[in-house]
C-alpha cells in the first residue's frame, strides 16, 4: 500500500474516484447539480472565512468538542485493553449526523437553495437535517421507509416537530435504500431549490469526500484528545459501518498513523450465514448503485439485495466507496457482529457506564469488548460512540416483551 | 450499417418522425414480452427500447417502477432479456431494438460477456440511465467493437457545451429528457423542448436526436415531434400493460401505438 513508502494518502481523484470505488454514476439532469457542488465545495474547503464559520457553528450550536471518556468499568468487564468512547452521542440532537448536515447547510444556503431533502434510516440523519432546516428557516422533506417509520416512531415525531415534513416510502424493502431512491427522484425533480444532504459517505461525487470531510472533526478531535489524556494515539480504532460516515469520520484523519490498526463493523444481523445481514464489505460483490462504484449486497443477476439488522442505520445494502478502497489496500478492517451481540453490547454499556447507545454504536461496542478481552491492559482501544440510545428504547423493550 | 443507422436513414428520406416505444420486459409476465413486442411493430413503432428490470430504479416514475416490479416479481434477469430478444428476433429482422437499464445487471454479467450475448441475441444498442459518458469509456468501446449502439442522454440541465461533449460520446441517437423529473410524472411542454431542442439538435451534428418524458397519446407526440427527430413513448404504454389481461395485451398496444402513429404521420 502506497503508505508503507510514506506517501501522504490522498483520495479522492478529481473526478472522485477512491481506487476502483466511487465516481458519479447518475442521471445526467443531476451532473449540472453535482458539478456545482463540486465546485462550490471546492472554493469554500480552502476559504478560512467559511471554516471559522463552520468551527463557530460545531462549538455554540452542535456543543463540540464532544469529550473522549475513558470507560473505565467497561474496561473492567472486558478484562484487558483500556477502552475510551468517543462521545458522539453528547452532540445536539444525539448523534455524529449533525456535523455533516450543519455544513451541508452553509453550503445549501451558499448556493442559494430553499430546500432541503435528505433520505433517513434510523431518523437520526433526518431529525439532524430538519434541525437545520428549521434554524435556517428552509423546507425539508425527509424521505423514510415505512418499516423504519415503524421501529423508530419516536424520531419521525421529532422530525416534525421540527418543522419537516416525512415522506414515508412504501417501495422496494422500504428502508434505507428504498428512501434514498425516492429522495434521489425528489431532486432530480426540484433540483432548481433544492439541495439534497445526503447522510453518509455514499453517494456520487463530491458527496463521499464532502461527509467524510465534514464527519472528520471526529477523528481530529478523538486524535488530539488521546494525545493529551496517554501521550500516545490509541492502538486500535472500532466504529459501526453502514454506510459509513461516523467511521470514515474517525477514521480519516488516523490513515497515517501506520501504528494505529482500524477496525470497522458491520450489521451481521441474524448471522453471516443466515443471508439475513446487512454487510457488504463482508459478504458483498462491488457494483454500482445510488450513485457510485462500491461493495453491494446483490443477487447473481444484479438485483440489489434485501438486508437485514436490528439497527436502521445500518440496514442498507452498500457502503461509502472510500471503506471499499480501504478494505482493498489493508487499511482498515471490516468485520461483523450479530443482532444479538450488539444488544448484549447495549445492555453492558447502560449498566457499567450509565450510557446509552443508539443500536448502531452498540455494534462497535460489541466488537471493542471482544476485542479489548484479547489486548493487554496497556492497549488502548477508541470506540466511536455515534449516538444515544433514547430512538430504540421501543426497540429494546420490544424484545424484552414490554410495552412502553 | 447498423440497424439504428438504416432506420433512421429511411425515415429521414420518407420524411417521417420516428416513434420509439418502451415496455418492461418481463411485465407482468415473461411470456407477455415478445407478443408484445410485435404488437408494438404492427402498431407503427419504428423502435423498441426494451427495459431490464431493475430493483432500484431511482429515475422511474411509479408508472414504470410498478412495471419493473411486477417483472421482479416473476426474478427476470438480464439473461432473460436477452433471451426474449433472441426469440424477438427470430421473426423481426429489421426493427431495432435498444435495451433501457441501470448499470449494475450489466456490470454484474460483465460487459464483454454481456456485448457478445447482445449481439447474438440482435440487440442493436443500450441505455443506461446512471452511467454518464465520464463513466461510460469501457462500456461504449464493448459495444462499439460488436457493433452497438451507446445512447446517451442529455438533460434540461446540460449546458450546451456539454451537449455536444455527450452528443461526440454516444452514438445510435441522443435521448432528449423533456423536463427535470421521472418518467411519467408530467406532460412534456413543447414550447420548452422547442426552445432547447434547437440548441441540442446542432450540439448533435447529425445524430438524431429522440425526446423522451411526458410523451403519453398522439396529441402530445405531435406536440413536441416538430421539434425533433422523434419522440419515445413509455410510461404510457407500461400503464396499459399492468392493467390489460395478458390474452388482450398485443391487441391494445397495437391500438395504442397505431393512434400515436397516426397523429405523427
Amino acid at each position: 500500500m502506497p503508505r508503507s513508502n510514506r506517501v501522504p494518502y490522498e483520495a479522492p481523484t478529481q473526478d472522485g474516484r477512491f481506487g476502483d470505488y466511487g465516481g458519479r454514476f447518475v442521471a445526467e439532469t443531476l451532473i449540472h447539480a453535482l458539478d456545482e457542488l463540486t465546485r462550490l465545495y471546492a472554493s469554500v474547503s480552502r476559504d478560512p472565512d467559511f471554516l471559522a464559520a463552520l468551527a463557530q457553528e460545531l462549538k455554540d450550536y452542535v456543543g463540540r468538542p464532544t469529550p473522549l471518556y475513558r470507560a473505565d468499568r467497561l474496561t473492567e468487564h472486558a478484562g484487558g485493553a483500556r477502552i475510551y468512547l468517543k462521545r458522539e452521542d453528547l452532540n445536539h440532537t444525539g448523534a455524529h449526523k449533525i456535523n455533516n448536515t450543519v455544513g451541508q447547510a452553509m453550503l445549501a444556503s451558499r448556493m442559494g437553495k430553499t430546500r432541503l431533502i435528505a433520505e433517513t434510516g434510523a431518523g437520526q440523519h433526518g431529525v439532524a437535517t430538519a434541525t437545520v432546516a428549521a434554524r435556517l428557516g428552509l423546507e425539508c422533506r425527509v424521505y423514510m421507509g415505512s418499516e423504519d417509520i415503524a421501529r423508530q416512531s419516536i424520531n419521525v415525531y421529532r422530525m416534525k416537530l421540527l418543522g419537516a415534513e416525512v415522506a414515508p416510502v412504501a417501495a422496494g424493502s422500504r428502508t434505507l435504500k428504498d428512501a434514498m431512491n425516492e429522495a434521489m427522484r425528489d431532486w432530480v425533480t426540484n433540483v432548481d431549490n433544492t439541495h439534497y444532504i445526503i447522510g453518509s459517505v455514499a453517494g456520487p461525487h463530491p458527496y463521499p469526500m464532502l461527509v467524510r470531510d465534514f464527519q472528520a472533526v471526529i477523528g481530529a478531535e478523538a486524535r488530539d484528545q488521546c494525545l493529551a489524556a496517554e501521550g500516545r494515539l490509541p492502538d486500535l480504532l472500532v466504529a459501526c459501518v453502514g454506510g459509513g460516515s461516523n467511521a470514515m469520520g474517525l477514521f480519516h484523519p488516523f490513515v497515517d498513523d501506520e501504528g494505529v490498526d482500524i477496525v470497522g463493523v458491520e450489521a451481521g444481523g441474524e448471522g453471516l450465514a443466515t443471508g439475513r445481514h446487512a454487510a457488504p464489505l463482508h459478504a458483498g460483490t462491488p457494483g454500482v448503485l445510488h450513485g457510485s462504484h462500491t461493495y453491494l449486497m446483490a443477487d447473481s443477476s444484479g438485483q440489489i439485495a434485501q438486508t437485514h439488522s436490528i439497527s436502521a442505520g445500518l440496514d442498507y445494502p452498500g457502503v461509502g466507496p472510500e471503506h471499499a478502497y480501504w478494505k482493498d489496500l489493508g487499511r482498515a478492517r471490516y468485520t461483523s457482529v450479530t443482532d444479538d451481540e450488539a444488544l448484549a453490547a447495549f445492555r453492558v454499556l447502560n449498566q457499567t457506564e450509565g450510557i446509552m447507545p443508539a443500536l448502531e454504536s452498540s455494534h462497535a461496542v460489541a466488537w471493542a469488548l471482544r476485542e479489548a478481552a484479547r489486548r493487554p491492559p496497556e492497549d488502548i482501544v477508541l470506540v466511536n460512540l455515534s449516538g444515544r440510545g433514547d430512538k430504540d428504547i421501543h426497540t429494546v423493550a420490544g424484545i424484552d416483551g414490554i410495552e412502553v | 450499417m447498423s440497424r439504428l443507422g438504416q432506420r433512421f436513414e429511411t425515415l429521414a428520406a420518407d420524411g417521417r418522425k420516428a416513434l420509439n416505444t418502451y415496455i418492461v420486459a418481463g411485465d407482468p409476465v415473461p411470456e407477455a414480452t415478445v407478443p408484445a413486442m410485435h404488437a408494438l411493430v404492427r402498431g407503427g413503432a419504428d423502435l423498441i427500447e426494451l427495459g431490464v428490470p431493475f430493483s432500484d430504479p431511482e429515475a422511474e416514475g411509479p408508472t414504470i417502477q410498478a412495471g419493473i416490479e411486477r417483472a421482479l416479481a416473476h426474478d427476470v434477469t438480464l439473461a432473460d432479456v436477452l433471451d426474449m430478444m433472441s426469440a424477438f428476433r427470430s421473426d423481426d429482422r429489421d426493427t431495432p431494438v435498444v435495451l433501457m437499464g441501470y448499470l449494475n445487471p450489466f456490470l454484474r454479467m460483465g460487459y464483454e460477456a454481456f456485448c457478445k450475448r447482445a449481439a447474438d441475441a440482435g440487440v442493436d444498442g443500450v441505455i443506461v440511465v446512471n452511467l454518464p459518458p465520464e463513466e461510460a469509456g469501457t462500456f461504449r468501446n464493448a459495444l462499439c467493437v460488436r457493433g452497438m449502439d451507446l445512447v446517451l442522454l442529455v438533460a434540461p440541465t446540460t449546458t450546451s457545451e456539454r451537449a455536444a461533449y455527450i452528443a461526440g460520446q454516444g452514438s445510435g441517437f441522443l435521448y432528449y429528457v423533456s423536463y427535470k423529473g421521472v418518467t411519467g410524472a408530467r406532460r412534456a411542454d413543447a414550447a420548452s423542448v422547442a426552445k432547447r431542442l434547437t440548441d441540442v439538435r446542432a450540439a448533435a451534428r447529425g445524430l438524431p436526436v429522440l425526446v423522451g418524458f411526458g410523451i403519453k397519446d398522439g396529441a402530445s407526440a405531435a406536440n413536441i415531434a416538430p421539434h425533433a427527430d422523434g419522440v419515445v413513448v413509455g410510461s404510457a404504454l407500461v400503464e396499459t400493460m399492468g392493467c390489460t389481461a395478458v390474452a388482450g395485451i398485443p391487441d391494445s398496444l397495437q391500438a395504442q401505438v397505431r393512434e400515436i402513429r397516426d397523429a405523427l404521420d
